[in-house]
C-alpha cells in the first residue's frame, strides 16, 4: 500500500484507497460480529450458560440477526433532544475509531499507512470519540446520559495520560514512534518482546487500555446498575448500533496495539517458528488479548468514580513515569 | 461566572438497581447526593385490607407475594401466629419440614441478595452462579409443593404436603454441595480488591443508630448487636440446633456482606442437623378444627426472616377472618435509614448502600 | 389462578356460615384437579363428605361458644377468650402470669412518673407469650413513651412494631417497645377518637416510628402531631379516604 502514498493522487489511487477502506470495513464488521458472538459465548461458558445457540448453526448468526434487528428498528429521537447533535454523535464516535485502524501493521508488508508517528495518531484520533460521547450524552437531554457523558470525558482524558506515558518506554527502546519499527525492534525470542523488559509499562498500558475502552471494571460511563445505560440511554436502532460498533472497533484497535507494542506483533515466539506466517502470529496474540478483555469482563466488579480517578492519577501515572526513568537507566547500563 | 445548579434525578421506579419499583428522588451536586427522598407505594396491593375479607387459609397465598424472595418465612409467620392464638399443637414432622424449608429459603434468599448485590456493583458472573444454586432450591421446593416462587406451602396446623420420597436425601446432597460452592464464592468474590474497595466503609452506621431506626436482620447485626430472633426469642425448633449468630463490627456494607454470607453457612449448619434428626414418619397436619377461628384477642408474633424481623399482628374477633391484620415488614422498616445514609454519598454508593440494605419491594409496599 | 382454586377449596374447609352439604363437595371436587390440595382430602375424601355436615355443625357450635365467651370478656381485654375473665385480677384457678410483676412495675412507674391517670388498663395477653399489655391515656402517651425509652429499668430502646387498628368505636395505635438488653417487650395501646383521630408522634423518641406512623396516617387517617414529615406513604398524595378504615368505600367495589 505504501507506494501509493508517494504518488500524486489520481482517480485510480483514490479508487484503490476506497477499495482498501471498504475491505477493512468489511473485515472489521466481520470481526465485530464474531467478537460479540465470541464474547457472549465465552462469558456464557464462564457462567455455566451456553450463550447464543439458536440462530444459525451453533448460534453463529446471532450477532447478524441482532444487527439486522437494530438496523430495522424504528429510528427514535427524543422530542427534547438536540436533534443535530443527537444525530451527529454516533457518527462522530465511529469515524475516528475506524480511522485509527489505518496505521495498524498486520505483518511486515500489510499496512495501510506507514506513519512515523503511528502511536500518536491513534491517541489523537481516539480522543475525538470522547467528544462524541459527551455530545451524545448532552444531546440526549437525559440526566443519566449526561452523567454518563461527563464520567466518560473525565475518565478517558485521565487515562489517556498514563496510556501514552506507558508507551514511552517502548518508544525509547526502539527509538521510533513508527509501529512497524517498534515491532521490528522486538524480533528474536519471545523474551525480547517488550512485555518483559517493559513489564511496568505493559501493566499500566493494559489497565489504561481497558479503561479507555470503557469496559469492565472501568465501564462507569455506561454502568447499567447506576446510570441505566449511561451516555447511550436514549439511543436505539442503528444509532445505538454505531456506538456499539465503535466500542468493538476500539477493542480491535487496542488489541492490535497491545500486540504490536508489547507482544512482538507478527514475530514468532522463537526464530525457529518463523516458517509460520507472521500474520498468523499477529492474530493469535490479538485473539488472546481480545479474550482477556472478555475474561476480565466476566470476573470483575466495577470501580467507583473517585477510585477510578485515583487509580489513574495516583497509581498509574507515577508508575508510568517511573517506568520511563527505569528504561532510561536500563538503556544507559546496557550500552 | 459559572452558574451551578443542583440536579434533581429520579432514580426509579424503573431502574435496574432499585430492586423493584422503588423510587428515590435525589438532589445531586455533581455526583454527590445532597438530599434523597424515597417514594414508594408503586407495589402497594393493600394486602392488609384484602386480608380483612379472607379467612386465614386464604391469606396464606397473599403472604407469598409480600416478600416473594422468601415466601416460606412469610407463610410461617402467619400460620404460627394463628396457631399461637388458637393454642394448636403442630406435629413434629410438620414442624421439621417447616424449619427445613425456612432455612432453605434463607439460603435461597441470601443467594439472590448476593447475586444481585454483585450485579449492582458491576460483576455479572456471581449473579448467574447464585441463581444456578438457587435454582436447585427452587427445584426442591417445586418437588415439595408444586411451586417455585409463591409456595403457599404451610397451613394453620402444619404443612400442606409431606416430603416426597427421597426428598430429604436430595436436600442433603444439596446442602453438601452448597458448602463447597460457598467456599468457591468466597474465593471468587470476598477477597476481590475492587469489590472490597467498593463496600468497605460505605454506608456506615453505629449500633445506636441501627437500634433507633429499628433495623433488624443483618442490618442490625452488622453493627455488632447480637440479635437474631432464632436465638433470642426462639420459635419453631430452633432451640434444638446449634448455630452461631454472625455479627459485624463496623456496620458498613462489608460487614453486612460478611454477615449474610456467614448466615448462609449457619443455615446450612442448621439444615445439616435438621435433616439428620428429621423424624421418619408422622403427620404433617395437626388436629385443627374445621373452622379456623382464632378466639377474640390479639397477638403479635415475630420471626427472623432473611431480611430481619417479620412480625404479624392479628386482631381477631373470633371470626374466620381477621379483624385487622398487620405485617411488620423488615424491608419497610430497614429502608427508613436510607435517606440518612445517602447524604454526601455519590451516585455509585447509592446503589451499593441500597443493595446492602437488602429490600424486596413486595414487602416494602405490601 | 391457583389462588382461585385455593380460595374455593379452602372455603369448603373452614365451614362458611352459609355452607350447605351440596355446596361443599362441589369445590372439593374441583380442588381434586387443582395442584394445591390438602393431603387429607386424598385419603379421606369419602369420609370427609359424610362428616362434612357433622363437623360443620360442631365447628359452628364451637365458634358460637367462643363468641359467647369473647362477648363475656371485656372487648378491650384482648386476652384469649378461654383464659381471662377480667383484665387485671387473675382467674383464681390459674397461676399468676410470670410477667405479672413486670406489668405491675410498669404500671407503678407510669403512675408515679407520668401521671396518676396515665394507665387506663393493664393486663397480660396470655396467648401472646404472656405479653404485658397496657392501655395508656392518649394525652399522656408522649411522656409515657419517653419513660419507656429512657427509664433505666425499662430501657426500651427498640420499637419493634407500630400498628393501627380501627375498632369502629375508636381508633387504636399499638406499640411494641422492646429492650434489647433485658429482652423485655411490652404492648402499649393508645386510643383515639374516630373523628379527628390524633396520637402524639413518637418519632422524636424512636426514629423507627417515622414511616410506621406515616403508614398509619395514610391507611387509617390517624394524625400524629409532632411528626416531622407526615405525608401519605403508600397511596398517591391525592388519594381520598383512608383504605384500612372500616367505613372506607372502595373506588371500585370489584377491586
Amino acid at each position: 500500500m505504501q507506494h501509493f502514498w508517494d504518488q500524486p493522487l489520481s482517480w485510480g489511487t483514490a479508487a484503490i484507497f476506497a477499495a482498501g477502506a471498504v475491505g477493512v470495513l468489511a473485515f472489521v464488521l466481520f470481526f465485530v460480529t464474531y467478537a460479540i458472538y465470541f464474547e457472549r459465548k465465552v462469558i456464557g461458558w464462564m457462567q455455566y450458560r451456553k450463550g447464543p445457540n439458536r440462530t444459525g448453526p451453533l448460534g453463529l448468526l446471532q450477532s447478524v440477526a441482532d444487527v439486522a434487528k437494530l438496523l430495522l428498528k424504528e429510528d427514535t429521537i427524543p422530542k427534547k433532544a438536540d436533534k443535530g447533535l443527537f444525530v451527529l454523535a454516533p457518527v462522530l464516535a465511529f469515524v475516528p475509531s475506524f480511522a485509527v485502524l489505518a496505521m495498524i501493521p498486520y505483518s511486515m508488508n500489510l499496512q495501510f499507512a506507514d506513519l512515523n508517528v503511528g502511536f500518536l495518531y491513534y491517541i489523537a484520533l481516539s480522543g475525538i470519540t470522547t467528544i462524541a460521547i459527551v455530545v451524545g450524552g448532552w444531546a440526549s437531554n437525559n440526566k443519566y446520559a449526561l452523567l454518563g457523558g461527563m464520567r466518560s470525558a473525565a475518565q478517558m482524558i485521565s487515562y489517556e495520560v498514563p496510556l501514552v506515558i506507558s508507551v514511552v518506554g517502548c518508544v525509547m527502546l526502539s527509538g521510533s514512534l513508527n509501529l512497524r519499527e517498534i515491532v521490528e525492534s522486538q524480533a528474536g525470542y519471545f523474551w525480547q518482546w517488550n512485555f518483559i523488559p517493559q513489564i511496568i509499562g505493559f501493566a499500566v498500558f493494559l489497565v489504561a487500555a481497558v479503561s479507555e475502552l470503557n469496559r469492565t471494571p472501568f465501564d462507569l460511563p455506561e454502568a447499567e446498575s447506576e446510570l441505566v445505560a449511561g451516555y447511550h440511554v436514549e439511543y436505539s436502532g442503528f444509532r445505538f448500533a454505531f456506538f456499539m460498533l465503535t466500542e468493538y472497533v476500539y477493542v480491535y484497535a487496542i488489541a492490535a496495539l497491545t500486540t504490536l507494542l508489547f507482544l512482538g506483533g507478527w514475530n514468532a515466539p522463537a526464530p525457529q517458528l518463523d516458517f509460520i506466517p507472521g500474520i498468523l502470529w499477529f492474530f493469535v496474540k490479538f485473539a488472546f488479548i481480545v479474550f482477556s478483555l472478555f475474561w476480565i469482563r466476566a470476573t470483575f466488579p466495577r470501580l467507583r468514580v473517585d477510585q477510578l480517578m485515583g487509580l489513574a492519577w495516583k497509581v498509574l501515572l507515577p508508575l508510568a513515569i517511573l517506568n520511563i526513568f527505569l528504561t532510561a537507566i536500563g538503556i544507559e547500563l546496557m550500552r | 461566572m459559572i452558574r451551578t445548579e443542583e440536579l434533581l434525578l429520579n432514580v426509579g421506579p424503573q431502574h435496574p438497581s432499585t430492586h423493584g419499583v422503588f423510587r428515590i428522588v435525589v438532589k445531586l451536586d455533581g455526583e454527590i447526593i445532597t438530599e434523597a427522598t424515597p417514594v414508594m407505594g408503586y407495589l402497594h396491593r393493600g394486602t392488609e385490607k384484602l386480608a380483612e375479607n379472607l379467612n386465614f387459609t386464604q391469606i396464606i397465598p397473599y403472604t407469598d407475594r409480600m416478600d416473594y424472595v422468601s415466601a416460606m418465612t412469610n407463610n410461617y409467620v402467619l400460620c404460627h401466629s394463628v396457631e399461637k392464638m388458637m393454642g394448636l399443637e403442630i406435629p413434629e414432622r410438620a414442624e421439621f419440614l417447616r424449619l427445613i424449608v425456612m432455612e432453605m429459603q434463607r439460603v435461597a434468599s441470601h443467594l439472590v441478595w448476593w447475586g444481585t448485590y454483585l450485579l449492582d456493583i458491576g460483576a455479572m458472573s456471581p449473579f448467574l452462579y447464585a441463581f444456578s444454586d438457587r435454582e436447585r432450591i427452587l427445584q426442591l421446593f417445586n418437588e415439595l409443593c408444586g411451586a417455585r416462587l409463591t409456595y403457599n406451602y404451610m397451613r394453620v396446623g402444619g404443612v400442606k404436603w409431606d416430603a416426597p420420597d427421597g426428598w430429604i436425601d436430595r436436600v442433603k446432597t444439596f446442602v453438601k454441595d452448597m458448602h463447597f460452592r460457598l467456599d468457591e464464592y468466597h474465593n471468587l468474590v470476598s477477597g476481590n480488591e475492587i469489590f472490597l474497595s467498593r463496600i468497605k466503609g460505605v454506608g456506615q452506621y453505629d449500633a445506636q443508630t441501627a437500634i433507633d431506626y429499628g433495623l433488624s436482620g443483618a442490618n442490625l447485626r452488622s453493627t455488632g448487636v447480637q440479635w437474631d430472633l432464632r436465638k433470642t426469642e426462639p420459635y419453631s425448633l430452633y432451640d434444638r440446633f446449634e448455630f452461631d449468630v454472625p455479627v459485624g463490627k463496623n456496620g458498613d456494607c462489608y460487614d453486612r456482606y460478611l454477615c449474610r454470607m456467614e448466615e448462609i453457612t449457619q443455615s446450612l449448619r442448621i439444615l445439616d442437623q435438621a435433616l439428620e434428626q428429621f423424624p421418619g414418619e408422622g403427620d404433617t397436619m395437626g388436629k385443627v378444627p374445621r373452622a379456623i377461628r382464632p378466639p377474640a384477642g390479639e397477638i403479635y408474633v415475630r420471626i427472623e426472616s432473611p431480611r430481619g424481623e417479620i412480625g404479624c399482628h392479628i386482631v381477631s374477633k373470633g371470626k374466620a377472618e381477621p379483624y385487622r391484620l398487620k405485617f411488620r415488614r423488615p424491608s419497610f422498616v430497614n429502608l427508613q435509614i436510607l435517606p440518612k445514609l445517602l447524604v454526601g454519598e455519590s451516585m455509585t454508593n447509592l446503589v451499593t448502600i441500597l443493595g446492602g440494605i437488602d429490600i424486596v419491594l413486595g414487602e416494602v409496599d405490601c | 389462578m391457583s389462588d382461585d382454586n385455593k380460595r374455593e377449596e379452602d372455603s369448603a374447609a373452614p365451614a362458611p356460615a352459609a355452607g350447605d352439604t351440596p355446596a361443599a363437595p362441589a369445590p372439593a371436587a374441583e380442588g381434586d384437579a387443582a395442584p394445591p390440595k390438602r393431603k387429607e382430602t386424598d385419603e379421606e375424601k369419602a369420609a370427609r363428605r359424610k362428616a362434612a355436615l357433622e363437623a360443620r355443625e360442631a365447628a359452628k357450635a364451637a365458634a358460637a361458644q367462643a363468641a359467647a365467651q369473647a362477648a363475656q370478656t371485656a372487648q378491650t381485654a384482648g386476652a384469649a377468650g378461654d383464659s381471662a375473665e377480667g383484665s387485671e385480677p387473675q382467674d383464681p384457678p390459674k397461676p399468676p402470669s410470670p410477667n405479672q410483676p413486670r406489668l405491675d412495675r410498669v404500671v407503678a412507674l407510669l403512675r408515679e412518673l407520668v401521671a396518676e391517670d396515665a394507665v387506663e388498663e393493664a393486663y397480660i395477653n396470655e396467648p401472646n407469650d404472656h405479653l404485658p399489655t397496657l392501655v395508656v391515656k392518649n394525652d399522656r402517651w408522649l411522656q409515657a413513651a419517653g419513660l419507656f425509652r429512657n427509664h433505666a429499668e425499662l430501657g426500651c430502646n427498640y420499637l419493634r412494631n407500630v400498628s393501627g387498628v380501627d375498632y369502629e368505636t375508636h381508633m387504636e395505635v399499638v406499640y411494641y417497645p422492646l429492650s434489647l438488653e433485658s429482652r423485655h417487650v411490652y404492648c402499649v395501646k393508645v386510643k383515639a377518637d374516630r373523628e379527628n383521630a390524633s396520637v402524639a408522634s413518637v418519632t422524636p423518641i424512636w426514629e423507627t416510628a417515622n414511616w410506621n406512623e406515616r403508614e398509619i396516617y395514610d391507611l387509617l387517617g390517624i394524625d400524629f402531631p409532632g411528626h416531622p414529615d407526615l405525608r401519605r406513604i403508600m397511596m398517591p398524595d391525592d388519594w381520598v379516604g383512608h383504605p384500612l378504615r372500616k367505613d372506607y368505600v372502595p373506588l371500585d367495589p370489584e377491586v
